[in-house]
């Protein structure tokens, strides 16, 4: 997040809260002060949240509602070892770590609040789980790296096509301030619904549609995120999507992720694709990365 | 044989000569149990995927030799108890069929958690169990026959294999007729009457007519939606009907797969791979064609005209049509026919279509034909029935364009899911017909999903380079272009070099659809870089260095040869360890499961089989008195005739439904044709054998026999097969018949022979062998392919002549 620091010239007092996620996501100390987690950051995230937004205060509320002693610390550990993950696949990424605030909004969401209840056991081991209606909850790794790639100032608008449970979502809803999210399955889109609003992601816009066309009312976007594996990229989208914007897309079946593909954007439109393993693996023998 | 010749004969006589309603019992036993085999097959390949029903089907026929196990515990039991036992036994099996699969539905196994979830084993262990139980059922009967009749042990197999040789053709034709769920009831109206043949003169009428009958009627009370075949939710098809609106509106099904019609009014489908990012409109609307819950394969509307098929130029397949204008083009398999429709609104003068299977192809041209605007009626298309190598070996024209089957279409996608899948349309041989074929100025397109790391389009690339440098093409890399979009890429091979004008044409094309050019003549090292890998493969395999990059890539990418056509098979050994430490972050799914999966389903049989051949071997010497015959036969030599002999019969059947494939076209009639021939002739040997039955010396003379049956097979099989191919259809049945009838009528011999010896030595290991003659028949299906897919199906045939020695070797 240096560009949003650039870029929106954040005030003073919100600053050290982000200087500290961010020497935290790189190993390093500020000042002698010992690097601190990403959960840490995510505690500092609520911590400076203004004392007047009484819409933002009641959803770390709400979100505090659910979760335990337990499920933070499961979520911790979680979020080390996706730390670990980072820096085994940085050859294949090309991002020996993930953006502090991105592991602070993953350290916010109560993942075991996006699962079916007999899975919640489950929720915080790096792996996808599936919620009915033929899908799955991504693995965090995975979702960590998807968010990663869509390289999001708070600012950003971005769309989701594919909802599913929603936990993409609100990881989105941590980090800027609106997401645009679709479903075409409808009861999923209703679950999701009343998740978000009992979780208090206000700042989601959720539709039950076929995402082919996008959301033309709110476009353009700045990301898009298609987390529904799919045999097309609608054009669409393409056309939904900023100049100088991202989308990311999953490639695979169900519960196997092959790899990832990012589309830039160009300022003059142009457009490359680039395809990403999120795996540390060279496919010649005798090199490494 | 097994016994030492010193051993005395004990001569136990057999009280009643075995008689025409049992042997038509068998006989209907062993029919329905294969076919029984062959629907689960096909019923299991919707509901999960079809490597999977593959494992668990084979993993089931364990069930098979388990019962020869069982039975070894109580052979004189058995032998007393023989009618009321055969009865229970083949009415468990009638009644089982479709009871184990109506269960095994409710297994709530998901293929695609394994890597990620453990429980899933359990899961597919109990699957293994359930649909086992027919198979020990119908398995028990003929144990039961062979333990009551000992001496007449070559009737009954023979029994046994014509009985099977009928089933694998009476099931096509069941396949074609009957709708899928009715197929197990039809299994268990004819097990139910293979019931009461066995009970005939040993069980009383008023007992017997009423319990098969209420057997056979049992299947009309199991509800149909319990045996109707529900694909696993992470299916397309699945996925699909989750959409508002969207249901099947018809359904067909043949022996190679289970066809739903999808209708999604609400949510249009939109089925185009490699459509550009930035494509100029939306697809046209279209039905969705899934073959055993994958797909789908389109059917396109083309009511709105020409201008709203425009997008089909904006995908990376079109590209060919930017090389040659007008051309007369050659489709080897188009699905539901969008390839036609896009050949079609690109300029083709004149459209073949080949297409493997029948049932498809009179869908589209059928119930289809109004919602694709009469799309096999176009003056300009012509379809087939047919193999695509022999329809290639017979075509009596040239073509300007030839395409291999799209990715979305049936036999693409049946293909696309198994690494032990034979596919001789990808292989070097088929590539260099292909370029026979073609016009001077022709090309050859293929358009395969991409993956990454790269592994189809590495590998059909240096297919390529190999077919031509057979063609004596000293630059390959002149008569190839490469091009890819982020899901899927499109290879081009031409004849003669490309010219520039063809490059310029295809550079402009991909620029305007934002298409990545991977390799065009002179222009590979100027795109991509070094981090990519397909352009860097691309590069190693038109260089000096292509033998070192195949040896050192991580995939098995070496091209495929009609001796080992396994196309689809990437799995590389060396590769296991690395990507398995990796699991814990997805890494197993780089695995390509399908040759994991015969490894693995390989791995589990072997040690089942073990414990279950040597538990009650162990446990009955262990309570026979010393000095009897049983403790003083030899146990090894007797486990290794029978092991033997099970091994090398499927050997010599996998290794010749292949060989028969390529040589008569039709895959699955002659794959019917090869079974039914074998195991019929197979029958014939065994029911011959009764006059030699007896003696050591001929046990080990007909084994030699069947070896030197095999070898000669396959030194006179290749060149004859070649200077006949192009002979009508039934003629080439026919030679090919008369090749291998005699092999299998030798293949017939030993097992029969060897039982009765051992019948007459030591009765009450006759289930035992029974046994393991089943637990091999397993082992040797998987083993067969993967020794197919590491040396080709040469090294297959040799090792059954080998082990053919071996059991000779063993029946001194």
């Amino acid at each position: 997040m240096t560009r949003l620091r650039r870029k929106h010239g954040l005030s003073a007092a919100i600053v050290p809260g982000l200087l500290l996620g961010l020497a935290s996501a790189a190993g390093l100390s500020v000042a002698g002060t010992p690097a601190r987690s990403s959960e840490h950051a995510a505690e500092s995230a609520a911590a400076r949240e203004p004392s007047g937004d009484s819409v933002t205060m009641s959803a770390a509320a709400r979100r505090a509602k659910v979760d335990t002693a337990d499920t933070r610390a499961a979520r911790r550990a979680l979020l080390e070892e996706i730390n670990r993950d980072a820096r085994d696949t940085a050859g294949s990424t090309g991002r020996a770590r993930f953006d502090a605030e991105v592991m602070a909004a993953l350290g916010r969401v109560p993942r075991h609040a996006f699962v079916p209840a007999d899975l919640a056991k489950h929720a915080y081991e790096n792996r996808p789980l599936p919620i009915g209606h033929g899908q799955t909850i991504s693995q965090p790794y995975i979702v960590a790296l998807m968010t990663d790639l869509l390289d999001l100032e708070p600012t950003s608008r971005v769309l989701e096509i594919g909802t599913g449970s929603a936990y993409q979502a609100a990881v989105l809803a941590e980090l800027v301030d609106k997401v645009y999210t679709i479903e075409i399955v409808e009861p999923l889109a209703d679950a999701a619904r009343a998740r978000m609003q009992r979780l208090g992601y206000d700042n989601v816009e959720l539709r039950h549609a076929d995402g082919w066309y996008g959301w033309p009312e709110a476009a353009p976007f700045d990301a898009i995120i298609v987390t529904a594996a799919a045999n097309a990229i609608p054009p669409r989208l393409i056309e939904q999507l900023e100049p100088g914007g991202v989308l990311v897309i999953p490639v695979g079946a169900p519960f196997m992720t092959q790899h990832l593909v990012r589309v830039d954007k160009a300022e003059d439109g142009a457009l490359s694709v680039r395809r990403i393993l999120p795996v540390r693996f060279v496919p010649l023998t005798g090199e490494r990365d | 044989m097994t016994v030492a010749p010193s051993i005395a004969v004990a001569a136990r006589p057999d009280v009643e000569r075995v008689g025409l309603p049992l042997l038509g019992s068998v006989f209907l036993i062993a029919g329905t149990a294969l076919a029984y085999q062959l629907l689960l097959m096909r019923l299991l390949s919707v509901v999960h995927w079809y490597p999977f029903a593959a494992m668990i089907v084979s993993l089931a026929l364990l069930g098979h030799g388990f019962s020869g196990s069982l039975l070894a515990l109580c052979p004189e039991r058995a032998r007393r108890r023989f009618a009321s036992w055969y009865l229970v036994c083949a009415l468990l099996f009638a009644l089982g069929m479709p009871l184990a699969f109506a269960l095994a539905q409710r297994i709530p196994f998901n293929g695609l958690e394994l890597v990620w979830d453990a429980h899933q084993l359990l899961w597919l262990g109990l699957l293994y169990l359930v649909l086992s139980l027919p198979f020990a059922a119908a398995a028990s009967c003929f144990g039961l026959a062979f333990l009551r009749f000992g001496a007449q042990i070559p009737r009954v197999y023979a029994a046994d294999l014509i009985g099977a040789g009928v089933g694998s053709v009476c099931v096509l034709l069941l396949m074609l007729h009957l709708r899928p769920e009715h197929w197990l009831p039809a299994l268990t109206v004819v097990g139910a009457l293979a019931a009461a043949l066995g009970g005939w003169g040993r069980v009383r009428i008023a007992v017997l007519l009423p319990l098969a009958a209420a057997a056979a009627l049992s299947c009309l009370a199991v509800p149909g939606s319990w045996l109707t075949p529900q694909p696993n939710p992470y299916k397309g098809l699945s996925a699909t009907l989750r959409l508002p609106g969207a249901q099947v509106t018809m359904r067909r099904s043949g022996p190679l797969g289970i066809l739903d019609v999808v209708e999604s009014p609400r949510v249009p489908l939109r089925q185009v791979p490699g459509l550009s990012l930035r494509a100029s409109q939306d697809p046209a609307p279209q039905l969705g064609v899934f073959v055993d819950g994958d797909g789908p394969s389109p059917v396109t509307d083309r009511s709105g005209g020409a201008a709203s098929m425009r997008y089909l130029g904006e995908t990376t397949s079109a590209v060919v049509y930017r090389v040659v204008g007008s051309p007369r083009v050659l489709l080897l398999g188009a699905g539901g026919g969008t390839p036609v429709l896009q050949a079609l609104t690109l300029g083709a003068a004149a459209v073949d279509v080949v297409e493997t299977d029948r049932v498809l192809v009179d869908l589209v041209r059928g119930p289809l034909s109004a919602f694709s605007g009469a799309l096999y009626e176009d003056s300009r298309v012509e379809v087939r029935v047919d193999d695509p190598r022999n329809a290639l070996r017979g075509a009596a024209e040239s073509f300007d364009l030839i395409t291999l089957s799209p990715p979305d279409s049936a036999t693409g996608a049946g293909g696309g899911v198994s690494a032990a899948a034979d596919s001789y349309l990808y292989t070097v041989e088929a590539m260099q017909e292909v370029l026979t074929v073609l016009d001077d100025d022709g090309v050859l397109s293929v358009t395969r999903w991409e993956s990454e790391p790269p592994r189809a389009s590495l590998k059909l690339f240096a297919t390529a380079v190999a077919a031509l440098r057979a063609a004596q093409v000293t630059d390959p890399g002149a008569h190839l272009m490469l091009i890819r979009d982020w899901q899927t890429s499109t290879l081009l091979v031409a004849r003669r070099p490309f010219d520039a004008a063809a490059v310029h044409a295809v550079e402009t094309f991909c620029r305007a659809l934002s298409f990545e050019l991977v390799h065009a003549p002179g222009r590979t090292s100027l795109v991509g870089s070094d981090s990519d890998w397909l352009t860097r493969g691309v590069r190693a395999l038109m260089s000096d260095r292509a033998d070192a990059f195949v040896a050192e890539y991580k995939f098995a990418i070496a091209p495929a040869t009609d001796q080992r056509p396994f196309f689809h098979n990437y799995f590389h050994w060396g590769t296991l360890p690395e990507l398995w430490r990796m699991r814990g972050q997805g890494a197993a799914v780089l695995l390509d499961s399908g040759y994991l999966v015969i490894a693995g389903t390989l791995a589990q049989a072997v040690p089942t089989a073990a414990v279950l051949i040597l538990l009650p071997l162990w446990w009955r010497r262990r309570r026979a008195p010393a000095g009897t015959l049983l403790r003083r036969i030899s146990r090894t030599r007797t486990a290794l005739y029978f092991l033997a002999l099970g091994l090398a019969f499927l050997f010599v059947e996998i290794a010749a439904l292949s060989r028969f494939t390529l040589y008569l076209g039709a895959p699955l009639w002659s794959a019917a044709l090869v079974l039914a021939c074998m195991l019929v002739c197979a029958g014939v040997g065994s029911a011959l054998s009764a006059r030699w039955q007896g003696r050591s010396a001929s046990v080990s003379r007909v084994a030699v026999g069947a070896a030197f049956g095999v070898v000669l097979f396959e030194l006179i099989h290749a060149p004859l097969f070649a200077a006949t191919a192009a002979w009508p259809l039934l003629a080439k049945c026919a030679l090919g018949l008369g090749l291998l009838g005699p092999v299998a009528l030798l293949m017939g011999m030993p097992f029969p022979m060897g039982l009765a010896l051992l019948d007459a030595r030591a009765p009450a290991l006759v289930p035992w062998a029974w046994g393991i003659n089943g637990f091999a028949s397993v082992i040797s299906a998987l083993l067969a392919l993967i020794l197919a897919m590491h040396f080709g199906y040469p090294a297959v045939m040799l090792a059954a002549a080998g082990l053919y020695a071996c059991a000779a070797w063993m029946g001194r």
